[in-house]
């Protein structure tokens, strides 16, 4: 018997996350053309929350994979379907390539890494021009498919009314569902 | 289940949504500074230098001509009770570093360019590195990063003349009364005829840290160990510090004396334009050694940022909001150098 909602562990990694990668999507974009005294501290935290962010999304994966999940409604039609699939697939693609590209731009570019971590590509020029530039396009993808992600979740909410977003939702759940 | 809307209050709805989702959006593309007009940014400093001097895929914004060179730096010990950063206790620190002289153009001749430069990098043997980019001056002209901005702006190159107006300088000047210790300085400061004999100022405060937390505000110098001697009057060698330091270096090693003045109460600790007391008590924590040079555009140093704001623990930036301003734009100029090195005649 499949849940009418996700487990409450799921919806808590889903919103903290949520409020997470948003801020680190602001920023990110930010802080490469800020050369206020904030740069300094806003880049520290970029890469602190980063950090966390791989932490959370290897989790992520792990209780997707474990847990129940509710199927999507049954009326839904192929197309839309199809652009949840894919889209779902996008988003745990870049939550993880994100923090990753990130670590290893810093190892390509010589850079320190947060905590000391290993370097997990050689020090190298070039290497760190693709690496640098491929961080920044998957944060522009990532963000254009959180755009996609939040106007299909209100497309739910308050048109099909069919119950999708109220499965994620924070709080507690109603009786009638 | 509640049924689906339509008609018009479905029309309204998905109104909303495209507005919420556009609204996002644009917050995002101001937060980017694609909309509005953003302050100064990393960006247009680089792109100011490379108005003025040319675009040089592959090199360095600014300070682009240099060697790197490499050696090792032997503690003294006596800075161990200010700073619990390894550099200080270890006997022998691994360092890469680079001569260079000021200006974003790889081809300006060496004798002709005022400022010098050394950035080293030192690795200890707890994994943490320490990187320090320092100049021949002992402070900046200016203050701020706009101050910054508009110095390179006053000092660019005249359309009419291809040289520096000496107009707009003295204006920049008469505007600016903290480049006061500076212009002593410029005036007073006789150029050296090597990198070797010349001494280079970190002229951004740090805080060194004690194992027991308690902070000391300091500024460093590497003291040259090399005699003084002046420049010739007339110089033909484009490559004169270069041909000098290999020179040099192939029948001895330089040696400078890395040491550290102690801010007082009420010393400015947060402006690179202020000249400390020469009262002020100083420490000498230990001897650079430079022992080796590489080819030009070659070695260790050339993909290498040094981030003035890359430290150990141990040392902590101050709040100059020039040591922010470098560190944003070296890193711009980082990332720009090596999308360029992926292109066709790059160099270095």
């Amino acid at each position: 018997m499949k849940p009418s909602a996700f487990h409450p562990l799921a919806r808590l990694v889903h919103w903290l996350m949520a409020i997470l990668i948003l801020a680190m999507l602001f920023i990110g974009v930010s802080m490469v053309g800020d050369l206020s005294p904030r740069h300094p501290w806003l880049v520290e935290l970029h890469k602190a929350t980063g950090l966390a962010l791989l932490a959370l999304v290897v989790l992520r994966i792990i209780l997707r994979l474990v847990l129940p999940h509710p199927p999507l409604p049954a009326d839904l039609p192929p197309l839309q379907r199809f652009a949840a699939g894919a889209s779902h697939l996008a988003l745990y693609g870049l939550m993880l390539a994100m923090p990753l590209l990130g670590w290893a731009m810093l190892s390509a570019g010589g850079y320190p890494r947060p905590l000391q971590l290993p370097a997990i590509m050689p020090h190298d020029l070039q290497l760190y021009a693709v690496l640098r530039q491929a961080h920044g396009w998957a944060g522009y993808l990532l963000f254009v498919t959180i755009l996609a992600h939040l106007g299909a979740a209100l497309f739910h909410a308050l048109v099909r009314r069919d119950g999708v977003l109220r499965s994620m939702w924070p709080g507690p759940l109603r009786r009638s569902d | 289940m509640n049924t689906p809307l339509q008609g018009p209050a479905k029309a309204l709805r998905l109104a909303a949504i495209g507005a919420t989702v556009v609204a996002l959006g644009a917050g995002f593309a101001y937060a980017a500074g694609w909309i509005g007009t953003p302050a100064l940014t990393p960006q247009r400093i680089i792109d100011t230098f490379e108005a003025q001097a040319g675009h040089h895929p592959g090199y360095r914004k600014n300070h682009a001509k240099g060697l790197c060179v490499s050696g090792y730096f032997e503690s003294s010990g006596q800075a161990q009770a200010l700073s619990s950063a390894r550099v200080f206790s270890q006997a022998r620190v691994p360092v890469i570093g680079r001569f260079a002289i000021g200006g974003a153009n790889p081809y300006s001749p060496d004798a002709g360019v005022p400022t010098r430069s050394l950035a080293i990098q030192l690795s200890t043997d707890d994994g943490q590195v320490w990187r320090t980019g320092m100049n021949n001056p002992p402070v900046l002209a200016v203050s701020t990063a706009q101050g910054f901005y508009d110095l390179v702006l006053a000092s660019g190159p005249s359309p009419s003349t291809g040289k520096p107006d000496p107009a707009k300088l003295q204006a920049f000047f008469a505007a600016h009364p903290e480049s006061a210790a500076f212009r002593q300085w410029a005036a007073s400061a006789k150029p050296s005829d090597s990198f070797a004999n010349t001494d280079y100022n970190s002229i951004n405060a740090f805080r060194l840290i004690d194992a027991s937390g308690k902070a000391q505000a300091v500024r460093w110098r590497m003291v040259a160990q090399t005699p003084f001697a002046a420049l010739p009057a007339q110089v033909e060698d484009n490559l004169y510090l270069q041909h000098d330091l290999q020179q040099r270096l192939s029948q001895a090693p330089l040696r400078w004396t890395l040491r550290l003045t102690l801010a007082e109460p009420g010393d400015a600790i947060d402006d690179p334009a202020s000249q400390w007391p020469d009262s002020r008590r100083s420490i000498d924590a230990g001897t650079l050694v430079i022992d080796h040079v590489d080819a030009p555009e070659q070695g260790a140093c050339r993909d290498l940022n040094f981030d003035p704001l890359i430290l150990p623990s141990g040392i902590e930036a101050s709040a100059d909001p020039i040591l922010a301003a470098r560190s944003a734009a070296y890193s711009e100029s980082f990332n720009r150098r090596s999308r360029e090195s992926l292109g066709a005649g790059a160099r270095p």
